[in-house]
Formats: C-alpha cells, structure tokens, sequence
C-alpha cells in the first residue's frame, strides 16, 4: 500500500489501538494535521500549551496502562513538550510523542523554527528518532510502540521533518518487532528465585518495600497474594500508593522523607527488604550510610541498571516484578511460616500507637489532611485523583485512603508542578466513567491553568480542588525549618480571583471555608459534572508532617512542629 | 578507589549513535579518557572502545547503563589486546638518528620530514607508549597526538 507519511502515522495509531491523542498544530506539523482533520477512529484533544499536551497523555497512560500518546510542531512546539517528556521518563510512563520538523532539506541551517529535537530529548527518553527517509517510517512507528511499553516502559520521540509527512512510500506495518540490541529480561533467574524464596523463609524482621515499577507490571494481585501468604509487613513509595490498598493490614502507610512514622521505623530496624520495582530514591532512603543498615536485600526490577545503583544489593533478581512474585509464592505457599515474625509485627504495631499519622483538626480553619479524608469519603473508590507538587500532594499521598494501583497520578520523580490538571484530563479520558479530580496548590495551579478551557471546550470534566494557603507552601515549610523563617519568595499573598478565573473559562467555581461549604461544593461539582474549581482555603501555616530533613537518616524524624 | 578500565561497545551502526553514547558519559558525569570508534568488517555494527577512570561501582553502573541503550548489542570490560597510535613532532634540528633508534623499539619510524619539523610515529600498548614519551622528553617534542587504544578481544 502507498501513502504518505503522515497517512502512515494515522496507520500506525490505528494499529496500535490508540483512541485519544493529545496535541498543537504548527507549521512543521501541517500535513500530519491534515491527516487528523480527515480521520475518525480516534479523538484528538487540542491543548493550550504542549506541555500540557504530554502530561494529558502521561496522565492517560497512567490511569490505562495504555501507550499515551501526543503530537506537537517543531521548535517551541517541542521545547514546550520537554518538561512532559522528562516527567514520563522520570516515572516510566509509556509515551510516544511525535514533532514535527523542518524539512530534511533545512535541517543543520538554523532555518524558521528548528531546534536539534533529538538532541534534545536523547537524554529524557528510553529511546528517539529523527526520521530520515520515508521507507524507515513504518518500521520506526512500530519500534516507538514497541519500545514504550515493553522492559521498564518510558516515552519514546519520534522527530517527523515536514517533506517526510508529505513523502508517499510504501507502507507495510510490522506485525511483530525484534530488535537484536533489545530484549528485556521478564523471567527471573530460577536459582536467585529460589535463594529469596529461602531468605524470605528464615528472615525474621521481613519487609516489602514496594514501588512504582510493581504498578507498572500490573502486579497487584501476586503482591496481595505474598502479602496474605506471608502476612509481612508492607510499606509503599510515593509511586506504588494504591498497590496494596489502604484496607489491606499488612501495609504500614508510606515511606520516605514524608512516610509514617512506622514505615520508616520498619525500613531502618528491617532485617531483609524485599524490594518490588522500587529503585531506592533519596526522598525514600534518607541518608545512605544509615539505610536499612540490618538488613539483606533482595531486589526485584525489570531494569538491570537499577539494581545495586544505589545500594549494595544482596539477591539481584532481574524480572518482571508481577512475575517473579509469582514464583515465590510458589515457593512459599505450602510451608510459609507466619509465626517466625510474630515480635516483629508486634512491635510495629506499638510503633504505630505511638506515633500515628495524624493531625490536629480543627472547627475555626479548614485542614488540608481533613479536606483530602473528606474527598475520599465523598468519591469513595471512584476517582482518579492527581496532584500537582508540594505539601498537597504529601498530605494526600498520606491521607487519601487508596484502594488500586493507577487511581493516584502523581509526578514522582521530577516534582512537575502544573503536572496535575492536565495528568486529570487524559485520566477522564481513558476512563469517563470516574470522577477525575485534581488536588492541587495555589502556586502549581497556574502551571497550567489554560487546560481549563481545553476541559471547558472539549467537555472533559475535572475537577480542581485548590488547597490555597497563599504561599509556595512546601517551600515555605523548608524555609520555617531550615532558614530561620526567612520566606524568600514564597508569599502568594496577591491571588487571582479564582472563581472568576475558571468561570471565565466557562467552568464553575466555589469558595470553601469551612467543613460545610467545602462538602457542599465538592457533592455539587460532582453532580453537575462541570469543569470544576474549588478554591478551598487552608489554615496558611500547616506543615506536612512527620519529615525526614534532607541527608538525615530514616529513623530520625521531625515529628511536630514548633508552636 | 579509582581505576582505569577500557570497556568495549558494540553498537547499530546507525545516526546519532555516538552522540548517545558520549550523551550518557557526560550527563552522568563520568569521564573519557579515550575513545575509538570505526564500523566492523562485514556488519551493521560499529566498535567503540572507551577508556574510562572510576570506582568499580561507578564503572558497573557504566555498563549497566550502556546495556540499557537500545542500539548497543553487548557491552564489555574487555579483557583485551590494545595498542595505541601516537605521532610526535619534532624540531628538524633535534637528533633525528637518535630518535629513529628509540622509536624504532616502539614500532616505530619516521613518518615525515620538512624543512622545519620531523614527525615520527609509534604503535605499541598504552604503557609502553607512556615509556616512550618519558625517553623522547629531552629531545623537547613540538606536538603530540595519540589515538586512544584500539582493541581486539583477546579470549
Ligand atoms: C516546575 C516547578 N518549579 C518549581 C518547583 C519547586 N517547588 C516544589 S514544591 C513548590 C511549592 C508548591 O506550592 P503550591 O503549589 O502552592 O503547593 P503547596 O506546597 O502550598 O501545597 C515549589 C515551588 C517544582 N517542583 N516544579
């Protein structure tokens, strides 16, 4: 069959099974919008800012597990698109992003609107390609697929120069990819299988140190069945919130610089982590020296390169986490013997009682842990819920009660703010039938706050719960703690009006003051599934807490603040 | 502790390749000493041998990493046979008979004479050619350019 390249592309997606594209025309990308104008088998969002355009489709991935995908013009076009890509990559989140370029003819001659774009990208991306002649096209298409989602998934970027979109060749899609230079390992290695399985036995202070990956390989179920089987203890990065469940008891709450007081205490007094698709990040480990400093450790990962990076790691096993868990329950599920660890699960349960995740409620000023509990209660297991960055987004990875992988969407690795909205959007996408709701901060929500009328235009209802503190408030936190109170630019004191904002927009808007107005507006919002902000004002000064400071060890906590 | 360490690339021959290998070593932080790249007979693939200086955590990691990029085939700490190229320029006044002598017992001759200058050439194992330059000093060399190591596995 003979089309162009950019009837390629509308082939390939096609092909693929993708259903929404997120995108921006420009000049580069003319043809290939062309191409969009005349099909009908998927939907194309038009964003306000590219930038946007990759978190919706990041945000799509998340709440599918599908490839998400988004197409922006050259130049600007693209530059605006990095900070997404860099976000997906830092998460490993499957994305293919296509940009268009300049003509193969001007590209080296600093021509309207060029920019080296794989140069750019090579060093955020799994993988990226300046397509060069139109008979590579289809087998590019089909390798960008391939290599977004296979191994540790992450954003692939495909550079389209304009006569190429234009070119006719030959099309005849790949039905299958083998690339020699890539085969990622999904099958553990029997023997290392074995010898965890036999630590796991002896271990007397085991615990699961779950993370992202385990979300990305699908592995809720093998995850619970250890869990039961074993009834170890389980603590969850910021990442892998929702593997377990809130309701599962084995899990201690969330580990880290902002983790419960018990998971942490458990990490640092563990004598045998096992860790599933987690990669051992500063915000989790505190200082290194002091990590975990009892303990053995086994280390399930799909990528061999992030075994041992950052702490020596006593059972490598290289694989997928949903299927090596398998295999050890296997191992374990006739003989395991839950007894071995008894004193240990007891002695974190009194960890617990003495400090519990908690706060100081009050009647006179809205808290923000409060406002989070009351979203869960009010949606109860019906939401996506994505945060932008800051204190919203600890207190709800704290206190949101998860109940499934993929229903929190949160930037991780890079801490985008302005990720939120738009994340929210490409979730509603991938699943109207959820509620979509968006938590975020007075200072993050104008990252992006143009994607309100992407929402308004394209009738994607999401909701912005806006936890107004007027300040950059993690920011501000750091400065209480380790500035003396010196709060360098971090008073937003003048805000827009926000209700007026989002009206403009062609959305409804709400001011919350207290308990009553903020449940009021939340249920309404809810019910006319509008565009929807919340403009919900917090007590100014409310810290996340218990803290880790920055190169302190787990176990020493900042437990309150001072009065 | 740091060590030198010469890991041998085996790469698609394909656009951009080398810039992603480079890209990795210099986001990263870690450090060529050496480099070498030409395609291999008969193939779609290219050789690339880097001398590199790091701990041996940091030197795992530059494997691991290197492996996880989609056009490289096999990564390895070559256990192998090298030689290095170097070419040193002399002033025409210096003692050319004495020199021809020395390079002579580093596989070497005299590649070049003008009116000005001599160059003469070597190609020998890395160390040797560091014992090379020790014995050349006195005779002040104008310029020198050495190749990196080109490698062959030795097993
Ligand atoms: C794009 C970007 N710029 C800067 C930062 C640094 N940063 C991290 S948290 C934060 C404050 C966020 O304030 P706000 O959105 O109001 O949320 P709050 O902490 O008050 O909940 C800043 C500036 C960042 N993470 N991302």
């Amino acid at each position: 069959m003979e089309l162009n390249g950019s009837l390629m592309l509308m082939h390939a997606l096609k092909n693929e099974g993708v259903k929404v594209v997120f995108g921006y025309p420009g000049g580069a990308a003319l043809n290939i919008y062309d191409e969009i104008y005349k099909q009908d088998f998927f939907r194309h969002v038009l964003v306000r800012h590219e930038q946007a355009a990759v978190h919706a489709a990041d945000g799509y991935a998340r709440a599918s597990g599908e490839v998400g995908v988004a197409i922006v013009t050259s130049g600007p076009g693209f530059t605006n698109a990095v900070t997404g890509i860099a976000t997906a990559y830092m998460d490993s989140i499957p994305l293919v992003i296509i940009s268009g370029q300049v003509p193969t003819t001007l590209i080296g001659t600093d021509a309207f609107q060029e920019i080296d774009a794989v140069g750019i990208s090579r060093p955020c991306t799994k993988h990226n390609y300046l397509v060069k002649d139109i008979q590579s096209l289809p087998r590019i298409l089909k390798e960008a697929f391939f290599i977004a989602r296979s191994g540790r998934p992450g954003p692939v970027h495909i550079d389209l120069p304009k006569d190429i979109s234009a070119t006719i060749g030959e099309f005849d899609y790949p039905q299958t990819i083998s690339l020699e230079t890539y085969k990622p390992t999904y099958k553990g290695n029997a023997r290392q299988i074995q010898k965890a399985a036999t630590a796991i036995k002896e271990s007397k202070r085991p615990l699961l140190y779950i993370g992202g990956g385990s979300i990305s390989s699908n592995a809720r179920d093998s995850i619970l069945k250890l869990c039961e089987i074993t009834k170890i203890p389980a603590i969850e990065t910021l990442m892998a919130r929702g593997v377990l469940g809130s309701d599962c008891e084995n899990l201690l709450g969330m580990v880290g610089m902002h983790g419960s007081y018990v998971a942490n205490m458990a990490m640092s007094e563990a004598d045998l982590l096992i860790a599933l698709g987690a990669r051992f990040d500063d915000r989790v480990t505190g200082k290194l020296s002091e990590f975990a400093k009892g303990a053995d450790i086994i280390h399930i990962d799909i990528d061999p390169s992030s075994i041992s990076k950052i702490v020596q790691v006593d059972y490598p096993i290289v694989g997928d986490v949903s299927s090596v868990v398998c295999e050890i329950v296997e191992l374990l599920k006739d003989n395991y013997n839950c007894e071995i660890h008894k004193t240990w699960r007891d002695s974190l349960k009194k960890y617990n009682a003495l400090h519990p995740l908690s706060f100081k409620d009050s009647n006179e000023v809205l808290k923000p842990q409060w406002v989070i509990q009351k979203v869960g209660e009010i949606v109860s297991k019906n939401a996506f819920i994505s945060t932008d960055v800051g204190q919203h987004q600890m207190w709800c990875a704290q206190f949101y009660p998860f109940s499934s992988p993929r229903e929190f969407i949160t930037s991780g690795g890079l801490g985008t703010m302005g990720f939120g909205l738009p994340a929210a959007m490409g979730a509603k996408c991938a699943n109207p039938s959820k509620i979509s709701i968006n938590i975020s901060g007075d200072g993050s929500i104008l990252m992006n706050i143009q994607e309100l009328l992407t929402c308004v235009v394209e009738n994607i209802p999401v909701i912005n719960i806006v936890l107004n503190n007027n300040y950059l408030g993690m920011v501000r936190q750091w400065q209480s703690f380790f500035y003396d109170e010196r709060f360098s630019n971090t008073n937003l004191e003048i805000q827009p009006d926000f209700v007026k904002l989002v009206e403009s927009f062609g959305g409804v808007g709400y001011v919350c003051e207290d308990k009553d107005s903020f449940e009021k507006a939340l249920k309404d919002a809810i019910s006319q599934n509008k565009v929807a902000l919340l403009d919900v004002r917090i007590d100014r000064m409310e810290n996340v807490l218990p803290m880790v400071p920055t190169g302190g060890a787990l176990f020493n906590m900042i437990l309150e603040s001072k009065e | 502790m740091d060590c030198q360490k010469t890991i041998t690339i085996i790469v698609l021959n394909e656009h951009g390749v080398l810039s992603r290998i480079s890209g990795l070593f210099a986001g990263r932080g870690y450090n060529i000493e050496a480099l070498n790249v030409a395609p291999m007979l008969d193939s779609k693939f290219s050789k690339i041998t880097i001398t590199t200086k790091g701990d041996n955590k940091v030197l795992e990691q530059i494997l691991k990493q290197l492996n996880k990029l989609i056009p490289v085939l096999k990564v390895y700490e070559s256990d192998f046979c090298g030689l290095e190229a170097i070419l040193i320029k002399f002033d025409i006044k210096e003692s050319l008979n004495e020199l021809s002598a020395i390079f002579s017992g580093y596989g070497g001759r005299l590649l070049e004479v003008n009116e000005k200058f001599a160059v003469f050439m070597a190609y020998d194992t890395s160390s040797r050619i560091n014992n090379l330059l020790q014995a050349i000093k006195s005779f002040s060399p104008r310029d020198i350019t050495r190749s990196g190591i080109l490698s062959i596995e030795a097993n």
